[in-house]
Order: structure tokens, then sequence, then C-alpha cells
């Protein structure tokens, strides 16, 4: 049923559809709300376990234990909580547990802000989680049933992420599925092997450098193998639900005939639309590519995608301090693996809370007008 | 697609006041968006909170820079901001404070606005409410200058918004009495 709610309670109600057995939050802005909201639940009874936690290291930690007895397990954080959570989000791969976050997404220090980029998650990008970047309040909480399901059957960690502020604090109409329409889709996570006392196991060993990198080849390898199920399950749950975001890696808005494309990701692609449809009715042939999954980082669709196209723009919201801005790179690494040669410039913004705005993705258009590279601020 | 731009300071409401607005106006069958815009989270700080309104689903979430509507929750807003900045030409103001709207036209900074009107709510929030806390008595003024919302819809708002009944109907007084103050 469509209601009018904030972002980050849509996404505490679906946690509750999604019947997560054991919650560790601890509250940062802005996904303060989410976790309150959770509280709120556990004091109710909806949820069974919600450990108290005195931060966001122990929160990961705790649900580590939790995931490694078979529980389903949520946890939400941003910008240093995520930072803080760091060493563990590693462990967490490398064990193949299956706990999903919510990171709403913030700026790391310093300065210090509290509101929206998205530096909180960069350094996590190499860590073996599936990072799925959502573009809507609406998404994101159709997204969360899709996480578990990843989760469950690849034994991959999965973060959701929305842009703090811009999402979790919006008030607007979302529909959240109910538990009914999750149970079909999302069926209980019974793990093959899991702690137990009566059959006992090790989980998180330490290994010799005669095995250490073939766990880290196959952690590799199934991450890269995840595409085919990440878009698997979009195609099933939007079956369900009557709603679609792509093809569950990436989204191609009106890129078929254009000549110029933004790439972007996150709430700032709904800008970019506004401004396509604006552009369009003049006649201007543009595009926006969104990326879903951040990672596994979809190549193919990128260099299928960008065939033929004059000029591409990849919007950053985020910077790599001595080096090309990360989406930047991954697109660049596409195409040079593609026979396709597509001018690329990059443009950063949104920094810490910088607002972008439809006139913004107006502008980028603009500079793609012209053939010369450009790499800037906006 | 109509926006509202809310001026407060931390601690009156002005959040609530968008988020009443947004769900008042999901029960009509529109679309409908809000969100604050904090600076720091501390009460007597200046707020900003903002309320799109528009038939078609709203995909974009940015701040609101040209507003249709201006709501001040606190008189004093309008001596050190120009509350006014960006309102579309023929742009509606609705300030809380005693004086009349010739006398608060006179003290914005911005000397390009459409129609001003001006309600003392916190007189009404101290009576009905007791506390300075006058968002549901400015959404109460507010309502009758707008035919997209009604007083039906944001009763049923309030209501949802406050899980303390009391607290619900103490509202619900203060949106009255300033329903009953300005009409168009």
């Amino acid at each position: 049923m469509v209601k009018t709610l904030e972002g980050s309670h849509a996404i505490a109600d679906m946690i509750v559809n999604c019947e997560a057995d054991v919650l560790a939050c601890y509250p940062i802005t802005p996904s303060t709300h989410i976790a309150e909201k959770l509280q709120k639940y556990y004091a109710d009874g909806k949820i069974p376990e919600y450990i108290t936690v005195e931060q966001e290291f122990s929160a990961i930690s705790a649900l580590a234990g939790a995931s490694a007895t078979g529980a389903r397990t949520f946890t939400t954080t941003s910008s240093q909580g995520v930072a803080l959570m760091h060493e563990v989000l590693y462990a967490v791969a490398g064990m193949r547990l299956p706990i999903v976050m919510c990171v709403a997404n913030r700026s790391l220090n310093s300065p210090l802000g509290i509101w929206c980029d998205h530096q909180d998650i960069i350094p996590e990008r190499d860590s073996g989680w599936i990072i799925l970047m959502c573009e809507s309040n609406q998404e994101a909480v159709d997204t969360l049933p899709q996480a578990y399901k990843l989760a469950e059957s690849l034994l991959l960690p999965v973060m959701v992420c929305i842009d703090g502020f811009y999402l979790t604090h919006a008030v607007e109409q979302i529909d959240v599925p109910s538990k009914e329409i999750v149970q079909k889709f999302l069926p209980k996570f019974k793990p093959e092997f899991k702690l137990d006392t009566n059959n006992p196991i090790t989980l998180g060993i330490y290994s010799t450098p005669q095995y250490l990198q073939d766990f880290r080849e196959d952690l590799a390898n199934d991450v890269d193998n995840a595409r085919e199920p990440i878009k698997k399950t979009e195609e099933e749950f939007s079956k369900i639900i009557n709603r679609n975001y792509g093809n569950g890696l990436i989204e191609n808005y009106k890129c078929d005939d254009a000549e110029r494309i933004i790439i972007a990701m996150s709430s700032f692609c709904g800008n970019v639309k506004e401004a396509i449809d604006e552009l369009r009715d003049k006649g201007e042939k543009v595009g926006l590519l969104r990326i879903k999954s951040y990672r596994p980082f979809p190549y193919k669709d990128v260099q299928e995608i960008l065939k033929n196209k004059k000029h591409v723009g990849v919007f950053d919201r985020a910077t790599t301090l001595g080096g090309h801005p990360p989406l930047y790179t991954d697109v660049l690494a596409a195409i040079y693996d593609s026979d396709q040669k597509v001018p690329i410039s990059s443009f950063i913004g949104g920094l810490g809370g910088k607002d972008v705005t439809v006139e913004t993705a107006k502008n980028i258009f603009e500079d793609l007008k012209e053939n010369k590279i450009k790499r800037k601020f906006v | 697609m109509i926006e509202i731009r809310i001026h407060g300071r931390g601690g009156q409401g002005a959040v609530t006041a968008a988020e009443l607005l947004a769900i008042a106006v999901g029960f009509k069958g529109k679309s409908s968006q809000s969100f604050p815009y904090f600076g720091v989270e501390r009460r007597g700080a200046p707020v900003q909170a903002y309320c799109r309104i528009d038939d078609k689903p709203i995909r974009v979430h940015q701040n609101v820079y040209t507003p249709d509507y201006i709501v001040v929750l606190d008189p004093t807003l309008i001596d050190s901001i120009d509350v006014c900045e960006g309102l579309k030409k023929e742009g509606t103001v609705i300030v809380n404070t005693h004086l009349s709207s010739e006398q608060c036209k006179k003290k914005l900074k911005s000397k390009q606005v459409g129609e001003v009107y001006t309600v003392d709510a916190t007189s009404i929030a101290l009576e009905k409410i007791g506390k300075p806390i006058v968002n549901t008595a400015m959404l109460g003024a507010f309502v009758n200058l707008v035919d997209w919302v009604d007083s039906q819809c944001l009763e049923k708002a309030v209501n949802e918004f406050f899980d303390d009944k009391n607290m619900a109907d103490k509202n619900i007084a203060a949106f009255k009495g300033c329903c009953e103050i300005v009409k168009v």
C-alpha cells in the first residue's frame, strides 16, 4: 500500500518484512532514523534481537557472530561509522557472511560534515561486499529483499546505499511490499555451514601462504559472477511488484539514440532525468547511464551503451586524492577493454552536501557539447 | 510542480510542518515530497524545510530555490535573512507575527513579493498547546491560501503523526484556531 512516509522509516519497515533476526546498529547521522525506528520495532516485539553496541566496529562484529550462527542480520550506518567498520567489513566478506547493511551515504572527515557524498563507501569498494546504489527510497525498499536473497544464495555481504538526507529524510509516497509478498520471494535463510555447538566448525581461520591466495581468488570470482544473479533477482522481484530499475546492474535512461551521456549513481540521477526530458524537448539527444551495481561493476553494460556516443561525462560524488575519481576510473577501464574509443570527461561534485541540481546536470551536458576532454569540479 | 519553503528556528517544528503538509497532500492522491535542510542541529538555529507537490511522481531530490510559497515560523528571521530569496513572481508569503501584513511587507528584505499574510500564531500556540511551537497553527493559516490541500487532510495527517492523542488534539486546536483567523 502506498503511504506518505520518511525514507528511513520505509527501510525499517522493510527490514521487519524481511524478517531479520538480529540487528546491531550504532546511530550516526544521517542513518539515525533507520536505527531509531528499528529500535522501536524491537521494543514492540517485531524484531527478535537488537544488540546494544557502543560503536560501529562492535555493531558489525556482533553481526558477524550472529550471521555465523545462521541468523538473518542487518545494520545501518554512515560516514565515520563505515570507516570504523572498515577492518571487519573485509573480514565479513572473506568469511562469506551474508550480512545486509544500509549505508546512508555521507562525507568523511575532514572538514567534518553531516551531509551527503559517496566518499564513505569508496574505501570499501574492494572489500568483497556487493554494493547497490539506489536512486530513490522506493528503489531502496524494493532492493532490500533482493539484497538478502543475493547475500544468502551467494554467501556474500550486500550494502544497499542511499543518499543521506536527500533520501533518508525525504517524506514521500512509498509502497513497502508486505511481509506476505516478501515471503513469496525470499526463502528462509538455511546456511549449509553454521556455528553450532553440536557440530563444531571453525570460521575465519588463519591461512598460510599455501592457501590464502586461493581463498581470495575464489572470493574474487564469486563477486565477479554475482552479475548474473543480480540481474535475475531484479527480474524476478520486479515481476512480483510491478516496478523495475533497469537490469539490476544499470539503468539506461534514453541512451539508445543519445549523443551525450552522463554516467552517475544514486539520487542525483533523478535530477539528471529531469534535465534530460527538458533538453530533449528542445531536440537535444542526451541520456543517463545510471550505475546501480557499483560492485560488481557492470563493465559489459557500460561498453554496450557507450558504443558510438560522442561524449560521455562521468559524475563522481567522491574523490580519489592523487588519482582519477573512482567511478571515472571504472568507466575508463571499461572503455579501454573495448574496441570503442569514446571521449570521457570527469565531473566531481556534490561533496559534503553541495547541492547538485537539474541545473548542474544541464551544465554538464553543455560541457559535453565540446569534444575536448575535461576534468573538473562542479 | 508547486514548491514551498518553510523557515523556522530549531525546535519550532518547521521540519514537521513540511512533513505534515506532504502527508496531507498524499491523502489527496497527489505526489508530495518534504525534506529538511539542517544548518546545525540545535534549538534556535535557523532551519529550512521544503515541500514539493505535483500531479505526477516527483523524481528530483534537491533543495527548493524558487518557491511558490514561503512560510515563516519565526518573526525575528525576517530581520536577519532574506526569507523571500528566489520566491516566484506573484509568490505568497505568510509570516507568524503580530504585525499587520502592510507592516510586515515593509520589513521584508526583498521588495518583490506578491501577497503577504500575517497571523499571530505564537499567541494561538501558547493558548492551545501551551508552548510556542507554531507549526500546526501556521499550517492552519496556510491551508486557507491554497486549493490543493484542505483542513480534513491536514487534521488526518496530524492524527497520524502524533502517537499521543492529547498532543494531536492540542495541535488540531491550534490548527483550527488559525484556520478561523486567516480567511482569503
